[in-house]
């Protein structure tokens, strides 16, 4: 990289300045690493610093990296320059990404959809690696909260964690999916039979050359989450590792249902979070009812199967399996999502409970065709679901 | 600064691209301190434009990666011409020449050149557009940010090729998947949102240029208030002039002449069944006189 082209040795105080921007963006959770303070002294060098709006506008693609990013680095901007002077008060939390400690002292607000008010994925990424590995391999800084139980959360702000951790670990798991099948692969090379059998027109000569190539896949994940009253504990929860998987898995759909079928797929997908939550609050207004499970998938397969589902997809229930509808009708139901999807998965927060047996008419009626039924009512076990995935 | 800022924005408006002062900074900046742009945003919001127009405003020759899911290397990057590697073989057995060594095998003779190679490897700095990166596996990611860093390519056979020219370089991401850290922080970023009115206007007119004032503003003042409304798709500027190039076939000279026209050209701005459904004749004609 050349040394900046219009060198004008700009004054002392504005490096200073600067450098104490760069470490204010830093603390406020940006991207801000050597090159980008190294950057903004050139920038600076190169345009006219009294001018603020091109200063703001220079440091912005700069510093930012996401969609979060873009949106409050006004407000980050602002906080700095219209005090005037540096101020190196690191803690001050501002914007939509607070650090952590702070996000988690919030108190925890329902129904409006602040729960999608969340430090920035990326972020949260970072800091696992400082977390332990929710069980796999990690230390043991987090093995209770993989083992505690999703409705023994005793305050707003384990929870909130606990939220946190779900749509974390949804993402690792596609992460450790592709690790798999990166190990077993065994690389592109030429398949020397089918070579052969190629150049038989050639009269012998390998004209063209085979290749033999795994294709490494994910499966396609479509996540039905049951939100009707006797789920309202973990629903947030479940919705947090919906965005998780949507954030991770290409192709995946999520999709909420009490006494109907919403999906919420391309809301969850929205990049922008205030945009979001506005439209995640919209569309939750009438959640916590009853459920019909069999009216729910009917209308699933009626309007989204056909485009949603495929060789690949493995479909993921979570419920607790009370409903008030008949059982034929929801073994109807499930049996045409099984014909079109690769693997049936159920997962019951109940099934946790040592006391608890799948008892109810829709659950003994469902069971023999679901493919793999298991518990979902802690991170240990959802962190399980990896297994289920692998090899599709 | 100012002086190469306007230089830009003449050349950017000449050639057809209504751009803020925002992204004709981050424009600026890319070219300056030599670091990839990073562009997201919504489908329809002209992030592909920008690399042409880039080509265009740096008179340099364009080149495009369009990524997919299962891009590999052999695509992206380089391959080995094996038929012709096979031919020159046979053809050195047959007429019994001496001297085709392996190492002229592997040469740059045989070497096909896919894009980011190629991008390069020209003499003339290029404009490399990797489009929609984010269709495209980690893996691929990976390797595309070493080749951004470093700018050198390392092919096994015939060993590291530097870079004889820089090229600039635009990312497009439609965020259907995360992207990595590593590959955000390498880039500059910028958001390309939905134009505002006066924004979508002035491109309108540009694009469109044998339109009447009146009907372009009230196609702009419709398609602002379609985007206010639930939709599933989202029309984007691509929609828009779609549209206006449709309404000027049909000779309208305002919306509110013949609303019908209006329900029969949607198909031009929503593209989802569920949409369409959404949006019942009454509802557009409202937003028609809305807009008239």
């Amino acid at each position: 990289m050349k040394p900046g082209t219009t060198e004008l040795q700009p004054d002392r105080q504005l490096i200073a300045q600067l450098t104490g921007f760069s470490r204010f963006a830093r603390a406020q959770n940006f991207n801000v690493g050597i090159q980008e303070s190294v950057d903004s002294q050139r920038l600076a060098a190169s345009i006219d610093v009294t001018n603020q709006r091109q200063l703001r506008i220079g440091l912005k693609t700069l510093m930012c990296s996401s969609v979060g990013d873009w949106e409050r680095f006004d407000t980050v901007f602002d906080a700095y320059w219209k005090r005037e002077q540096p101020r190196q008060n690191t803690q001050a939390s501002i914007g939509g990404k607070a650090p952590r400690q702070s996000a988690l002292a919030e108190p925890r607000q329902h129904g409006d959809g602040a729960m999608f008010d969340i430090p920035d994925a990326n972020a949260l990424d970072a800091q696992g690696a400082s977390d332990g590995n929710l069980g796999h391999g990690g230390a043991s800084a987090t093995e209770s909260i993989n083992t505690r139980n999703f409705d023994q959360l005793s305050n707003a702000a384990e929870l909130r964690s606990m939220e946190e951790l779900a749509e974390r670990l949804a993402r690792r798991i596609r992460q450790r999916l592709l690790r798999r099948q990166r190990i077993d692969r065994r690389g592109e090379r030429v398949d020397m039979r089918s070579t052969a059998r190629a150049s038989l027109r050639y009269g012998g000569i390998p004209m063209l050359l085979s290749f033999r190539r795994r294709r490494r896949q994910t499966p396609k994940l479509v996540l039905l989450l049951d939100v009707s009253r006797s789920m309202s504990v973990y629903s947030y929860l479940f919705l947090r590792f919906a965005r998780g998987i949507l954030g991770a898995f290409k192709g995946a759909d999520a999709f909420a249902f009490h006494t109907r079928l919403v999906h919420i797929g391309e809301t969850m997908r929205e990049p922008g979070r205030r945009k979001m939550r506005e439209k995640m609050a919209l569309i939750s207004a009438g959640w916590d009812g009853g459920t019909r499970i069999d009216k729910s998938l009917e209308a699933f397969n009626r309007h989204y199967a056909r485009n949603v589902l495929g060789s690949r997809s493995v479909v993921i229930i979570v419920s607790d399996g009370y409903d008030t509808g008949e059982p034929e009708e929801l073994c109807k139901q499930l049996r045409r999502i099984k014909r079109r999807s690769r693997r049936l998965i159920w997962l019951n927060p109940l099934l946790g409970n040592e006391n608890y047996r799948p008892s109810t008419r829709c659950i003994m009626a469902a069971l023999p065709l679901i493919d793999i039924f298991a518990p979902a009512h802690n991170l240990e076990s959802l962190s399980a679901l990896e297994q289920h995935l692998a090899g599709i | 600064m100012k002086a190469a800022l306007d230089k830009m924005r003449q050349r950017v408006t000449d050639a057809g691209y209504i751009a803020d002062q925002a992204l004709l900074t981050s424009l600026w900046l890319m070219s300056e301190l030599n670091r990839p742009l990073l562009l997201e945003g919504n489908a329809g919001v002209g992030k592909t434009e920008v690399g042409k127009i880039l080509a265009d405003v740096f008179d340099r020759s364009l080149i495009r990666l369009q990524c997919y899911e299962g891009l590999d290397v052999n695509t992206a990057v380089y391959e080995w011409n094996y038929q012709r590697q096979l031919l020159a073989i046979r053809r050195q057995e047959i007429l019994h020449e001496e001297g085709l060594s392996e190492a002229q095998l592997f040469s740059e003779t045989y070497l096909m050149k896919r894009p980011l190679l190629q991008s390069i490897s020209e003499e003339q700095p290029t404009v490399l557009l990797i489009d929609e990166i984010d269709r495209a596996d980690e893996e691929f990611e990976a390797y595309l940010l070493e080749v951004l860093s470093d700018f050198q390519i390392s092919i096994p056979e015939l060993g590291t090729i530097k870079a004889s020219s820089i090229p600039l370089v635009i990312l497009t991401s439609n965020g259907t998947r995360e992207l990595s850290d590593a590959l955000r922080r390498r880039c500059l970023y910028h958001y390309i949102d939905y134009p505002d009115y006066d924004k979508e206007l002035r491109i309108v007119l540009a694009r469109a240029p044998g339109i009447g004032a009146n009907l372009a503003a009230q196609i702009v003042a419709f398609v602002q208030n379609l985007r206010q409304q639930d939709l599933r798709k989202v029309p984007g500027v691509a929609e828009t002039l779609d549209w206006t190039a449709a309404l000027l076939r049909l000779d309208m000279k305002s919306l509110g002449d013949n609303p019908d026209a209006v329900v029969a050209t949607l198909g031009c701005l929503l593209k989802t069944r569920e949409d369409i459904d959404a949006m019942p004749a009454e509802v557009i004609h409202g937003l028609v006189a809305k807009a008239s």
